[in-house]
């Protein structure tokens, strides 16, 4: 026999998924506020989302060990907006239109300071890592 | 009559936050669509494109960029909460690297001072002025975080965010062949360096290739973003 659904379970389970990421939504905010506060309270200088990054990390580190399920709702309004990061930052890179005088005049610099750098980056990286694993005697990793 | 009805049309357009929040998300699914059909190549970067249209768009239209952020700021506070959200790929991560994480600590911490002192010399000694320095020694930090940093010890937000995004592409496009091209074979040590310098651009690349490089590099850009944020504002004043 076929099992009837009652027509309703489509629209609650969508109220429920919207409620879910209310609550995630809500639980971030609440961490970045958070993190504001402490920074601005003790003078610190660490952008307030950074200090909402460590409270949280924090916050799922402990639960981890206290409870056994997860706070889904936190993690999965994460997941949703860490999945489409790159658009947060588009509107600050339009920005670049108000700086176009800048670049044109300090274009050299500006070029060959990021290649080496970059370069210099993550040969440095790699190399003291690579130099500080064997350094502790542990296997080097794949 | 028709005249005067487009000219109402094209203040309500100008004035109202709403055509710049559409321009900018209509931007970036096409920016989206180009990356898949690239099989994401780093130049179609999603960033990089959206960027680039909508900077046009402005242009031909002589719309100011305060006028379009008007609209697109409701995207940009998001930035906040997704900072907050690294927490959970951190999180996510931490068992796979443990026994290796004071190593890789001191690693980051060690490639941070490096690559903070080189650019803030040699942009120096090549005639930057002391704005664009600062904009420049934030570029490997993922860009909201980045942009506060860049906010305090004197740099331009906007501008540190274009720096970041085109570190994350040479990262991104070269850095693993260079990597091998310097003996090094490890392919988790490779994540770490991609992720230290190139941030979310450098970990998006990784996780094409597979989920664990993708932690590796997740963990090293959580661990510059607070290490950047903790030590550049000093650092910086000793330069």
């Amino acid at each position: 026999m076929k099992k009837t659904e009652p027509h309703s379970s489509r629209s609650q389970q969508l109220e429920g998924a919207g409620l879910g990421f209310l609550i995630g939504f809500a639980g971030l905010l609440a961490f970045q506020l958070l993190g504001e506060l402490v920074v601005r309270l003790l003078a610190i200088p660490v952008p307030g989302p950074v200090a909402g990054l460590l409270f949280m990390s924090v916050f799922l580190l402990v639960r981890k060990r206290t409870k056994a399920s997860e706070p889904e709702p936190l993690l999965n309004a994460s997941s949703l907006l860490l999945a489409h990061l790159s658009l947060l930052f588009v509107p600050a890179g339009v920005g670049i239109m108000t700086h176009i005088d800048r670049i044109k005049d300090q274009w050299l610099s500006i070029s060959v300071a990021l290649i080496i750098a970059s370069f210099v980056t993550l040969f440095v990286t790699a190399w003291s890592l690579k130099i500080l694993i064997r350094f502790m005697n542990k296997p080097e990793p794949e | 009559m028709e005249k005067a009805n487009l000219d109402i049309l094209w203040v309500y357009l100008s004035t109202s936050p709403l055509a710049g929040l559409t321009l900018t998300l209509l931007a970036y699914l096409f920016a989206y669509w180009l990356q898949n059909k690239t099989q994401a190549h780093p130049l179609a970067n999603t960033v990089l494109v959206s960027v680039v249209i909508i900077v046009i768009a402005l242009q031909v239209t002589s719309t100011s960029y305060q006028d379009y952020f008007e609209g697109a700021q409701f995207i940009h506070f998001l930035l906040g909460p997704a900072t907050v959200a690294l927490a959970v790929p951190l999180y996510r991560q931490l068992g796979d690297v443990k026994q290796y994480l004071l190593p890789v600590f001191l690693a980051v911490t060690i490639g941070i001072v490096a690559g903070t002192i080189s650019i803030v010399w040699i942009s120096k000694l090549l005639g930057a002025d002391f704005a664009t320095q600062m904009s420049l020694s934030v570029r490997s930090v993922t860009a909201p975080v980045a942009m506060g940093i860049a906010d305090k010890i004197g740099g331009i937000a906007s501008l540190s965010v274009v720096m970041v995004l085109i570190t994350g592409i040479l990262g991104a496009m070269f850095g693993g062949q260079i990597l091998r091209l310097l003996g090094v074979r490890s392919e988790m040590i490779i994540a770490i360096a991609m992720g230290n310098n190139s941030h979310g651009i450098g970990t998006a690349r990784a996780f094409t290739i597979n989920q664990r490089k993708g932690a590796y590099a997740a963990l090293a850009m959580a661990m510059a973003v607070v290490i950047n944020a903790l030590l550049l504002p000093w650092l910086v004043t000793l330069l």
